[in-house]
């Protein structure tokens, strides 16, 4: 704001002297020749520095387009790298239902992937979503329980995974007694994933328009009815944007898992074992690939996990895209 | 049914407060609120009564579980932190340069200078890109090439940073190799590759700021005879700037609690790194490389570690909480 003002300040010599050519025209008619000279020297004044500015114009120009590239052209190297390293190395030994050493399988992991996202998500959506509904329509907006919450679930989003990993390793691992397990891991991810999913939940319903719950209200429904079949229906695309925000999370998460679900390279036992393999240890893909690029034996294997793990990205993604545009459908 | 009429106004009241209905005066006017005669309601008021009433506390109780889970992992990480920074004393803790668990060293000095020259090379690798690349998405991209590009930035933030840490220590430490002695594991490594993952963050965070300007500076400027560069650069961007900066202070936090990729490039020597060349090991690197196999005191200290680090992520996130205030107050 203040800068606007400066502008109008600083600049005005440009804006005025614009015109200073008509004023010139005038001065030829009535005033003394001893001024044209004064003129003179006053527009090529403006001449150069109108020619230095638009030079500093391009030049600005420029360095936005050259920014653009730099950041398009590293897009295109990591994933293109990986992708051309990483595809021929897709082989169908990384595909069997059991991890051997000589296989190096990632099967099972992805699989892990799978149950451990699904389970961090059934616990982290209901929770977000119903602190983003009492959020946005039930607490008075500024109480000081909002303004609690609000802070929280801020400071929550800047911690990094790595003390979430402590944390969980503490608190679920330790205290709690689950041990390394899918449990501990779960719940370590959703506690991650709540912020995120509180926060897009929370932008979605404040961007349902006041005349639905109006309307709710206006039929002589209670509260809960209007927010559960006027509010809700229309702010899903939004809520599924930070669900798949929050999958995505999942997926890439290693340093949160290192220490809360362990590395076993199997498929938590469900058949066998029923409820019971909740405390199974078991490695997610990416913790799969980090152990692979540590270990540096695996190459080849690394760089076929880290297509299969690109893909989910381009899948999410992909998703993520098709709810936002659901969102904007509903919006209008 | 003359009890239930008695009764049920006040818990109707109490449970709807700051209802939009709740506003009609007397008693029974209270339960007319729909606009239907009281009698023929109140008998299937109860349930509903009840139901609200349960509703609002669930979401209550959903809503304080994140003031639970901040207070839990601030618990748990104090006490299982604080005792070793106790018995190692905390200047030595903080201020010892030597870092050898199997003498009962543990100065985490090299980790914490450490972490802020890779944080500090991820600013000025990844800051000047992410902000002029937000200003061309907000101001100067047109069609095809700026939808392309927004895509491309989603997909950057959606790599998980294992891959980024792969591709550093295929691509980027090779070629680190090639300016001079080492093993290319080292700050400049680092610092690259984070520069590359805070990218996102910092473009997106810049560009809904910028976006979110209002059209009339960009207009008033032009009306005053400036160009689109100097609009933009001049006018725009300045009246966004509590917004960049919060961008930037996001892209720091997000660099100094990065650890896998940091890990897989960083060559992790806890020493304090006398060139860029020079292999580092963050506070991160230093809890994730040691935990695995750590016990008793040296366990503590990289929980103490882990209390360090989020003390820095505290500050950062009270810094992005005044940035965003001040942003507000204007």
């Amino acid at each position: 704001m203040s800068d606007g003002f400066n502008l109008r300040l600083r600049r005005p010599r440009p804006s005025v002297v614009a015109c200073s050519p008509t004023l010139g025209a005038l001065g030829a008619v009535n005033l003394m020749p001893a001024c044209f000279a004064k003129e003179d020297a006053l527009e090529a004044h403006i001449a150069r520095s109108s020619r230095r500015r638009r030079a500093v114009s391009v030049l600005l120009r420029w360095l936005t387009y050259a920014a653009a590239t730099v950041t398009a052209a590293v897009l295109l190297f990591v994933v293109g790298y990986i992708l051309v390293r990483g595809v021929p190395a897709l082989t169908p030994d990384l595909f069997q239902w059991e991890y051997t050493s000589e296989n190096v399988s990632l099967l099972p992991a992805l699989a892990s992937t799978v149950i451990m996202a699904l389970l961090a998500l059934a616990m982290a959506v209901p929770v977000g979503v119903g602190a983003a509904i009492y959020l946005v329509e039930y607490a008075r907006r500024g109480s000081r329980f909002v303004r609690l919450v609000r802070v929280t679930a801020e400071t929550l989003q800047g911690i990094p995974s790595i003390i979430y990993g402590l944390f969980g390793m503490l608190f679920f691992v330790t205290a709690c007694g689950w041990g390394l397990s899918l449990l501990s891991g779960a719940c370590t991810l959703a506690i991650m994933v709540l912020p995120v999913i509180m926060r897009t939940t929370e932008e979605a319903l404040m961007a349902v328009p006041d005349s639905y719950r109006e309307g709710g209200f206006g039929l002589g429904a209670g509260r809960l009815r209007t927010v559960a079949r006027c509010v809700l229906p229309s702010a899903v695309p939004g809520i599924l944007g930070g669900v798949i925000l929050a999958l995505g999370r999942c997926v890439g998460e290693v340093a949160a898992l290192l220490f809360t679900a362990g590395t076993v390279a199997q498929i938590p036992d469900f058949g066998g074992q029923g409820i019971f393999a909740l405390f199974d240890s078991c490695r997610t893909l990416a913790v799969h690939m980090y152990t692979l690029a540590c270990e540096g034996l695996h190459v080849n294997e690394a760089y076929a996990t880290s297509v299969v793990l690109l893909i989910l990205v381009l899948l999410l993604n992909a998703a993520m895209r098709v709810a936002a545009q659901k969102m904007e459908v509903s919006k209008k | 049914m003359l009890f239930s009429l008695l009764n049920v106004p006040p818990a109707s009241a109490s449970t709807a407060a700051g209802s939009g209905g709740a506003g009609a005066p007397g008693a029974g006017a209270g339960l007319a609120a729909a606009g239907v005669p009281a009698a023929a309601r109140v008998p299937k008021r109860r349930p509903h009564v009840l139901r609200e009433g349960a509703a609002r506390a669930l979401f209550g109780t959903a809503a304080a579980l994140s003031i639970a889970a901040v207070a839990l992992i601030c618990l748990f990480l104090l006490a299982n932190g604080v005792p070793a920074m106790a018995e190692i004393g905390l200047p030595e803790f903080l201020f010892g340069t030597t870092w050898r668990p199997a003498h009962d060293l543990y100065g985490i000095f090299p980790m914490i200078v450490g972490s802020l020259y890779v944080t500090a090379g991820a600013m000025i690798v990844g800051v000047p890109g992410g902000l002029l690349t937000a200003l061309y998405l907000s101001r100067f991209a047109r069609g095809r090439t700026g939808s392309f590009l927004r895509s491309g930035v989603e997909l950057l933030a959606g790599i998980p940073s294992v891959v980024y840490g792969f591709f550093g220590l295929v691509i980027i430490v090779p070629f680190v190799r090639l300016f001079g002695p080492g093993t290319g594991l080292s700050v400049l490594a680092a610092s690259l590759i984070l520069g590359i993952m805070i990218l996102p963050t910092v473009i997106t965070v810049a560009q809904s700021a910028l976006d979110a300007v209002p059209a009339r500076y960009y207009e008033g400027a032009l009306a005053l005879g400036v160009d689109h560069e100097h609009a933009v650069f001049k006018v725009v961007a300045p009246a966004a700037a509590s917004g960049i900066m919060a961008a930037i202070v996001l892209g720091l936090g997000r660099a100094i609690g990065e650890t896998m990729a940091v890990v897989m490039v960083a060559g992790n020597m806890p020493i304090i790194p006398d060139s860029l060349l020079s292999g580092v090991r963050t506070m991160t690197a230093n809890i994730v490389l040691e935990m695995g196999y750590a016990a008793d005191l040296h366990r503590e200290a990289l929980i103490a570690t882990g209390v360090v680090l989020f003390v820095f992520i505290l500050l950062i996130t009270m810094l992005l909480n005044v940035i965003r205030k001040r942003g507000e107050a204007r």
